[in-house]
């Protein structure tokens, strides 16, 4: 910009020589200049004013966008940082010792409804009543009509009948996610399983509650969060599970009987491999308990645990083994099983009446002599025989991983007199579970310890304290082999498992009290296999079977019971990794002299 | 020189609340992407589970015992039985391979009706 001069010379000189004052083109060149000063800065202040008008409507735009934004957006809370791990709410499978799921949970619907939101009440009603036929429709109308406000039509939904409700198309009608068990091996393990409800329940979600068995002894510990969904390991088999429930399952249908139960049990471990109960149940759909008659005839109903039964003979193994512990007696021993033996005034007898004369203790056990056990029974005394069975867990419930276990309390005498001593010695007069049975059984096959039933897969034996001496143990076994072979269980043996056991045939007290029916028994096998090198005990109970190939009904457990087990070894046994051995064996004295 | 700071100081602020402003922004988005990539895990586990039932109710006893009874025919499946147990020995060694043909003459049967 070319500045003008506030006194150019010759505008001066021009001045001068006109006679005008000079000062005056000065004064007017400063105002000029001024002006134009002036001028130039209003328009930076109103370029500036521009600037800052700009910046405020940007500035007021923001806030306004922002606001709108946040008006119209849902409100989400700051986070600073992720969260953790998510948590896994839902209920912990349950899984068989090979990891095959037996209980687990789906996602499923519920529906419910808000009858102020409907538009149709009257249509919805009828429709519903179409897709659930056991819904009441009057009822329905009544809710739907009246003044509730909120109700639960169905709690558990399939995908197609939510498609169904769907297209009802009323928006009174509402689902809320919920979370189910499923069982999906059906009643198989139903009586170990259980089976589970919801408790609290909301819109939202229900929590679901173990109602029975195993799912609701670890209620707590299958719902804490902290197991992040890790697995419940049963020491069940499934397979195993499955072919000893289809074996028992032909055996009791063959048989005739009312009921019947199988306990396979680890005899190091104490895992209960299969335990089978039956008439059993679908614990996806789980039968009301019974409300009037006896417990025990309802499916629900846990034979092989809650079932406290007098097991007979198979008791008889445990007089033997404590005489045989104490010194008193050895295998060979001669005891004169001939009538009369009167305790108490009570006459002792035998089955059918035999007499087997004298007899050594180990064939007082293969021919099964009342009268050969009770002589055993009052040399050990009564005193010795109660600790010795309470050293067995004979007296206590089995400390079983399901809530039935606490029921199947022994019966015990309400005296324990001599003729108590005697009769308990051949298995009558104290009721066990076959349960309990199975671990008495373990400790004889086990040599000498005690092991504790248990549902949960385990690392390693677990073996108890010592109840009997290997030797006895040993002896014992012999004793149960016998039985097989030359025994009253001679359909028992099954080539190449070297099976030993006792049978147990008792007739069932009147429900009443008064004496024992006559052609009622329960009639149990326990054994063992292989006896060569124990593994697993097996007991097969029956109830009420009756076997009428012969021209009489046969009543008797080596006749009953006992083909029963021998099948389910057969079955069970290769299932088990177990090499059947047909070779004959103990060639380790043959030495190659020539080469 | 003191506009010159003003200057820089002006810059640094203005960088610093860009860089705070642009790692608030990238952190956000980690955590969505996270929260979306949670939301994969709950839903890949949710359909995990429903696979894993149906598996295993596809794979019941019951069911399965019933498939091999039907498909008797073409698979012939029993129940496992004691003597099918083998041993090593009952197992024959594989047959020797033939040995090669050295030195193979050629022999044809053309014309061998004249």
């Amino acid at each position: 910009m070319i500045r003008t001069p506030l006194r150019p010379l010759a505008r001066i000189l021009d001045a001068r020589r006109k006679g005008e004052n000079p000062d005056a083109i000065e004064r007017e060149n400063l105002r000029i200049r001024h002006e134009q000063m002036r001028d130039a800065a209003r328009s930076r202040a109103e370029g500036r004013l521009l600037v800052m008008a700009v910046m405020f409507f940007c500035a007021f735009c923001v806030v306004g966008a922002r606001m709108g934004a946040l008006a119209a957006s849902e409100a989400e809370e700051p986070r600073a940082q992720a969260t953790g791990a998510s948590i896994i709410a839902s209920r912990a499978d349950i899984v068989d010792r090979h990891g095959r799921v037996m209980a687990t949970n789906m996602e499923t619907f519920s529906l419910y409804a808000h009858p102020q939101q409907m538009v149709e009440p009257i249509r919805a009603a009828k429709e519903l009543v179409k897709i659930f036929p056991e819904l009441n429709e009057e009822r329905l109308l009544k809710d739907f009509t009246g003044k509730r406000k909120f109700m639960w039509v169905r709690k558990k939904l399939s995908p197609e009948q939510k498609q169904k409700v769907h297209d009802i198309g009323e928006p009174g009608l509402l689902f809320g996610p919920r979370e189910m068990r499923l069982y999906p091996n059906g009643a198989l393990a139903a009586h170990i399983l259980g089976g589970a409800s919801f408790g609290r329940e909301g819109v939202h979600s229900a929590e679901v509650i173990g109602t029975a068995g195993i799912e609701k002894f670890f209620d707590k510990e299958l719902r804490d969060p902290a197991r992040e969904g890790a697995p419940l390991e049963l020491s069940l088999d499934l397979t195993i599970q499955a072919a000893a429930e289809r074996v028992l399952l032909g055996g009791m249908k063959l048989l005739n009987a009312k009921g019947a139960a199988s306990v396979l049990m680890d005899v190091h471990t104490g895992e209960v491999i299969s335990i089978a109960s039956l008439p059993d149940f679908d614990p996806n759909d789980r039968p009301r308990p019974l409300t009037e008659g006896d417990a025990s005839d309802s499916p629900l109903f846990n034979r092989a645990v809650q079932g406290v039964y007098e097991l007979g003979s198979t008791f008889k193994v445990f007089a033997s083994a404590q005489a045989l512990d104490l010194g008193l007696v050895n295998p060979n021993t001669i005891i004169d099983t001939s009538p009369p033996m009167r305790v108490n005034g009570h006459p002792i007898g035998e089955f059918a009446g035999k007499n087997y004369g004298p007899l050594s203790v180990s064939d007082v056990i293969v021919k099964s002599s009342n009268r050969g056990t009770g002589k055993l029974a009052l040399q050990i005394g009564k005193k010795r025989q109660q600790e010795f069975l309470k050293s067995l867990g004979l007296f206590d419930p089995v400390p079983f991983e399901i809530v039935e276990a606490a029921g199947g309390q022994p019966l015990l005498p309400p005296r324990w007199a001599d003729i108590s001593t005697v009769t308990i010695s051949y298995g009558h007069g104290l009721s066990t579970s076959p349960l309990h049975l199975a671990a008495g059984y373990a400790a004889i096959a086990n040599g000498g310890h005690y092991v504790q039933p248990t549902l949960l897969k385990q690392a390693g034996p677990k073996l108890g304290p010592r109840v009997m001496s290997e030797r006895t143990a040993a002896q014992s076994l012999d004793m149960l082999r016998k039985v097989v072979t030359e025994g009253t269980a001679s359909f028992g043996e099954v080539a190449g498992y070297h099976v030993g056991g006792k049978t147990g045939t008792a007739d069932k007290p009147r429900a009443r009290g008064g004496g024992y029916y006559k052609d009622k028994v329960i009639n149990t096998f326990a054994s063992v296999f292989p006896t060569d090198d124990p593994k697993y005990v097996l007991i097969v109970t029956l109830d009420e079977p009756v076997e009428t190939s012969g021209k009489k009904p046969r009543r008797t457990a080596g006749w009953t019971a006992v083909p029963v087990a021998a099948e389910m070894i057969r079955r069970v046994a290769p299932l088990l990794g177990l090499r059947p051995d047909i070779e004959t064996r103990h060639l380790t004295n043959i030495i190659n002299t020539s080469n | 020189m003191r506009s010159m700071l003003y200057v820089m100081t002006f810059v640094t602020v203005i960088g610093a609340a860009f860089w705070a402003y642009h790692e608030n922004y990238k952190t956000q988005d980690a955590l969505s992407e996270a929260q979306a990539v949670r939301a994969d895990i709950r839903d890949a586990r949710a359909r995990l589970a429903v696979l894993k039932a149906e598996w295993a109710y596809l794979n019941r006893p019951d069911r399965l015992r019933d498939l091999a009874e039907v498909n008797f025919d073409r698979l012939g499946l029993m129940p496992l039985k004691p003597d099918q147990f083998g041993r090593v020995d009952q197992i024959a060694y594989p047959a020797p391979p033939e040995l090669p043909i050295t030195d193979p003459i050629e022999v044809s049967s053309a014309g061998a009706d004249e």
